[in-house]
Formats: structure tokens, C-alpha cells, sequence
């Protein structure tokens, strides 16, 4: 970067960290979709094991959620806040630790190096740049919020806590190391459970902050995130965090109340449910008049994605329940929906809001027919590919029979139709994304010509 | 409202909470502890990344099986069957003797530490689950 114009110069991280996320995305997807016909048809790519599909996909699709989500901190605390940076050469830092990091875990990957743990396929040394990068923008977040003089808005708090918990679940994710844990199966399933806990609510944490971000700019409502109702749920999706994720291991011989606390713990969320139906009407009226058509649209598909996934959540939080859906595909539709459905779309809704603000003079206020097509073909492929994940569930968890391969047999015709919404979701994505890196190269080579002063 | 006070005893709660945990709310009933070879057996399980396609309490891949009872509802010569020729689904990872055993000696004690899914049990009017040998 060239440019002596600060100002200008700050805020690009940000977008090279939505680059770089939304690289992550196109790719992870694509592994994600020759995992699942691999799924189905085990002959399918036989060098490119499914052993190492699945942790490339994973790895990058949960990249592309932090990274697009530290992206439009970085971008929104310094343009939309107004709040100077503690450190821009550390964001520096920041960014290129992950990226060199995040090339030696696909390295491993190919090479079949595992540390073979869910979700942290990769070996354990690789944590340890991982954490330093976040130690990094954690001290930057905190000492540039910090400035603030005004009460923190409620995304500060969700942001903050987001890196704060990212911590927590990275710490426990890596318990196992030591044998007190790993040689107790009951101690070493639950606290791997109770990371994944922190992990998704650390991301989440990250994710629902932007939402609230961008929903109250275009709006044009400051309101919306520092009303008493905002805090209120803030404090209630934390609560969660810490205490619902018990939820996951109803069957493992934990401490039974544990067990039943987080039961009780994840019904409050139908608060959650009927705050959200009682705000219908009103978002929908308060939002749609806005220059911001894009973002607009993603946030308004994110909404009815929170609502359909909240209603499976609470359903397979009853232990009763859970005792059918656990360890089936319903956990897959679950976790599919809120990350594609709620996640990814809010994500998106950010970084066109970003190209938006960035870019006044190339992107209109409504949807450019790209951006429409891929939205669509994106939101209906999810909604085949989520209704097939749930039927495949069901097909698992009321299965009879004998034997595990009978069971894969009669759930197939699911797995495909799963299979082919996989490739039309991932093409209808990439149909986005395509525009909307377009459009962002277009800014990050304005500014490192040092031009965008100029012509803007 | 004080939101910093909130935060502050939400974080005092989960402190010892994880502590508890970490000891007692996992101190399950083992009955035997882990062998040096099981342990090696639970290396070899991550090295070869098994978890991509099974599950251990559902926790894991859906390609294959769940693997926590294995060893009690099939017996243990019939996973090592499993491991030493793969199928046409599960690549054969070529372990040696060794090896095989470790991983066996570990699917045993993981089959020793409870029941999954779960077979022996009741369900309360609001809607927990006891399993028997809770
Ligand atoms: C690519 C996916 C894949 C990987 C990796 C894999 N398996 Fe399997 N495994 C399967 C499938 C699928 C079956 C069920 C048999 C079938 O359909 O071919 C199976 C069956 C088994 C069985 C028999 C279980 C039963 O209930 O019938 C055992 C034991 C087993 N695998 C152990 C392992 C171990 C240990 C590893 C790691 C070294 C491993 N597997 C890696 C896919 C995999």
C-alpha cells in the first residue's frame, strides 16, 4: 500500500481480511461438495480422501466465518465508528499470520498430516499461530474500544466477547494434551463438547454483532443496538453460551444435572422465538425503504433462517428428542442451516454494505441481476439441502434394522438430492461471491494505486 | 442496569462451573483405566483421522458407524477385521500387528465408559432421559 492518505490507508485490512474470507468460502464449498459425493459414491476421487475433503471443507468454511467477521470489525470500528486503530501495523500482523497459518494447515491436510480432532483436524502445533494472531487482535480490539468515551452499543460487548470466548474455546479444545483428560473418555468427550460450546458462540457472538451493526446503519436506527431489549438478548444468547452446550452429550455419563441444567438453559431460547415473531412486521417495514438493497436482502434471509433453525434447535434440545436426532443428519441441517443460513447470509449482508459505503459510484442501491440470481438459486438450494439433511436424520434416527449399511441404503435417495442442492447452493454462492470480489479487488487496487482519493 | 455487573457475574459463575466440570461433574464411574496401549490406540486414531467418518457419543463424522459399543455389540476380532482389510467404503489404513492391537485395546476401553446410543433406559414427563446405569 502506498497510499500516505491515513485515512485510506487504514481501513484496507478490512477488506483484505473479507477477501481473503470470501476466498476461503469459494473453496471450502467446493470441498464440501466433493465430500458429499464421496458421501455416496466412495469411488468417487479415491486419492483425495474423504478424510482429508471433510477437514478442508470444515477448516475453510469456518475460516471464511472469521475472517469476513474480524474483516468488518477492522473495516466498521475505523470508518463507520470513527475510532483510530490501537495498532495498524499489528492488524498487519494479524492478517498475514493467518494467512501463512492457514496455507500450512491445507499443506498438512493434503499431505494427510492430522491431529485428527473434530473440527482442529490439523496437527496441534498450528494452534499455536493461531493463537497468537488472535492474542494480537484481541489487545488491538480492546485498547481501540477502549477509546470510546460514549457506553459502549451492544456489538462492542458481542464483538469483544466473541474474541474473548474464542480464547476459551481454543484453551479447552487443546485439555486434551494433557493425559488427565484424554484418559477419561467421559471427561474428554464433554470438554471437547463444552469447547465447541465457546467455538460457536464465540463465532456467533462475532457474526450477531455485525448483524446488529449493519441492520442498525441501515435502518438508520442506533437504537436498535442499545436498547434495553438488545442487551437483554445479548445477555441471554451469552448465557447459553456458557451454559447450553450440555445439550450436545445427554448421553454421555456426565454429572446428570449438568445435563439437565443445559436443557433448561437452551428453552429459554424460545424467548429468543417469540421476540423475534413479535418483531416481524415491524423490521421488515423499517428496513426495506433503504439505499442498501443488497445488504438489505441477505439480512432479511438470515431472519427467516434464525427462525427455522431455532424452532429445529429447540426441538432437539428435548433429551427425549435428542435421543433420535443425536449423531444424525438433523445435527447436519442444523449446523448447515445456521451456518449457510444464518451466518453466511449475515456475513454477506456485511460485505455488501462494505462495497456500499466503499464504492457509491459502481453499486446501485437495489440488486444488480447477478446478486439477485445467485441469491436466489443460493437460499432455494439451501432449502432443499436442509429439508433432505432433516429427512435423512429422521430416516437414521427411526431406522429399525440391523445394520449400518442397510440404514446408508435406505437414506440414499436423500444423500443424493442432498448431494446435487449441494453443487447448485455452491454455484449460486459463488454466483455472489463473484460479484462481490469483483467489486472489492476493484477498491483494494484503487487504493494501492493511491488513485481513490483522487477520482472520489 | 449495570451490563458491566451482568457480564462480571455471569463470568464468576462460569469459572467454577468449568472447574466442576473438569473434575467432578466427569469423574465417571471407569471401570478400568486407560492401558498404555489403548493410549497408543487413541494416537493412531487421530493420526489416521478416523473421527472424519465416525463418531464417538455421535461426536463426528456420518460416513461410518458410530464407534463407542463396537467392540460389546460386534466383538473386538470383528473391528479388527474391519481395520486390518477396509471395505469398499473405509480405506485400509495397511496397520501393522502392533498397531491393530493398540486400536482394538482402544475401541475396548472406550466401550467400557457407557452406552451409545443408548438402550436401557426411561424418559420423565419432562422430557429427560435416565439411562440404567446412571
Ligand atoms: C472414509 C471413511 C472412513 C474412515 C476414514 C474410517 N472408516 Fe471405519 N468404516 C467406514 C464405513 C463406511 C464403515 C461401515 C462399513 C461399510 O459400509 O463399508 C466402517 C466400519 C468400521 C468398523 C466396523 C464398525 C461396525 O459397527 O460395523 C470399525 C471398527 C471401523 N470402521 C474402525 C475405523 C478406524 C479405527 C478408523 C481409523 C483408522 C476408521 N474406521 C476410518 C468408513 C471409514
Amino acid at each position: 500500500m502506498t497510499s500516505d492518505d491515513d485515512g485510506d490507508d487504514r481501513d484496507m485490512i478490512g477488506l483484505q481480511f473479507l477477501r481473503l474470507g470470501m476466498l476461503a468460502l469459494a473453496a471450502g464449498m467446493f470441498f464440501g461438495v466433493i465430500g458429499g459425493f464421496q458421501f455416496l459414491f466412495p469411488e468417487f476421487l479415491r486419492e483425495l480422501l474423504f478424510t482429508k475433503t471433510r477437514p478442508l471443507h470444515v477448516s475453510l468454511v469456518i475460516s471464511w466465518i472469521f475472517l469476513a467477521s474480524i474483516g468488518g470489525i477492522y473495516y466498521y470500528l475505523v470508518t463507520q465508528c470513527k475510532l483510530k486503530l490501537f495498532s495498524p501495523r499489528a492488524a498487519n500482523w494479524h492478517f498475514w499470520i493467518f494467512v501463512v497459518t492457514g496455507l500450512a494447515i491445507l499443506a498438512c491436510y493434503f499431505a494427510g498430516r492430522f491431529g485428527g480432532r473434530e473440527y482442529f483436524e490439523y496437527p496441534a502445533v498450528l494452534s499455536i499461530p493461531i493463537f497468537l494472531s488472535w492474542i494480537i487482535f484481541g489487545v488491538n480490539y480492546f485498547k481501540t474500544v477502549f477509546k470510546s468515551t460514549e457506553p459502549w452499543p451492544v456489538y462492542y460487548w458481542m464483538w469483544g466477547t466473541g474474541i474473548i470466548f474464542f480464547f476459551i474455546t481454543f484453551s479447552e479444545a487443546y485439555l486434551w494434551l494433557i493425559p488427565y483428560f484424554r484418559e477419561s473418555m467421559v471427561r474428554e468427550i464433554t470438554v471437547q463438547w463444552k469447547s465447541y460450546g465457546a467455538l460457536t458462540g464465540s463465532w456467533n457472538m462475532l457474526v450477531y454483532g455485525t448483524a446488529i451493526f449493519v441492520a442498525s446503519r441501515i435502518s438508520e436506527n442506533p437504537q436498535l443496538a442499545r436498547s434495553r431489549m438488545a442487551y437483554g438478548l445479548y445477555f441471554l444468547g451469552l448465557f447459553n453460551l456458557m451454559f447450553g452446550w450440555a445439550h450436545h452429550i445427554y448421553l454421555v455419563p456426565s454429572a446428570p444435572w449438568l445435563r439437565s441444567l443445559a436443557y433448561a438453559v437452551s428453552m429459554t431460547e424460545l424467548l429468543v422465538l417469540g421476540k423475534i415473531l413479535w418483531d416481524w412486521r415491524a423490521s421488515l417495514a423499517s428496513y426495506q425503504i433503504h439505499k442498501h438493497g443488497n445488504a438489505y436482502r441477505f439480512l432479511f434471509a438470515a431472519d427467516i433462517w434464525i427462525f427455522i433453525n431455532l424452532v429445529v434447535a429447540l426441538i432437539i434440545s428435548v433429551p427425549a428428542l435428542n435421543l433420535y436426532t443425536h449423531g444424525t443428519h438433523i445435527t447436519v441441517a442444523h449446523a448447515m442451516g445456521s451456518t449457510i443460513g444464518i451466518n453466511t447470509m449475515i456475513l454477506l449482508a456485511s460485505v455488501f454494505f462494505v462495497i456500499r459505503e466503499e464504492l457509491p459510484a459502481e453499486v446501485h442501491s437495489g440488486c444488480s441481476k447477478q446478486v439477485t440470481f445467485g441469491y436466489r438459486m443460493a437460499n432455494v438450494s439451501l432449502a432443499v439441502f436442509f429439508v433432505s439433511l432433516i429427512l435423512a436424520g429422521l430416516g437414521k434416527g427411526f431406522y429399525g434394522g440391523g445394520s449400518f449399511q442397510e440404514m446408508m441404503l435406505s437414506i440414499r435417495p436423500f444423500l443424493l438430492v442432498f448431494a446435487v442442492s449441494g453443487v447448485t447452493l455452491m454455484l449460486g454462492i459463488w454466483i455472489v461471491l463473484f460479484s462481490a470480489l469483483r467489486l472489492i479487488n476493484l477498491r483494494l487496487s484503487l487504493a494501492s494505486r493511491g488513485a481513490f482519493a483522487a477520482e472520489y | 442496569m449495570n451490563r458491566r455487573a451482568i457480564f462480571m457475574t455471569l463470568c464468576a459463575a462460569f469459572i467454577p462451573y468449568s472447574v466442576y466440570v473438569y473434575t467432578q461433574g466427569t469423574e465417571a464411574s471407569h471401570i478400568r483405566a486407560m492401558s498404555e496401549e489403548a493410549r497408543y490406540g487413541q494416537q493412531l486414531f487421530q493420526e489416521f483421522n478416523c473421527i472424519a467418518c465416525h463418531q464417538f457419543y455421535g461426536l463426528g463424522g456420518y460416513m461410518g458407524p458410530d464407534l463407542t459399543n463396537v467392540v460389546s455389540s460386534r466383538g473386538s476380532a470383528y473391528a479388527r477385521a474391519f481395520l486390518m482389510s477396509g471395505t469398499q467404503r473405509m480405506p485400509n489404513f495397511n496397520l501393522n500387528e502392533s498397531e491393530l492391537d493398540a486400536m482394538v485395546a482402544y475401541l475396548e476401553f472406550v466401550d467400557t465408559t457407557g452406552r451409545y446410543p443408548a438402550d436401557d433406559y426411561q424418559i420423565n414427563w419432562y422430557g429427560t432421559v435416565v439411562q440404567s446405569d446412571e
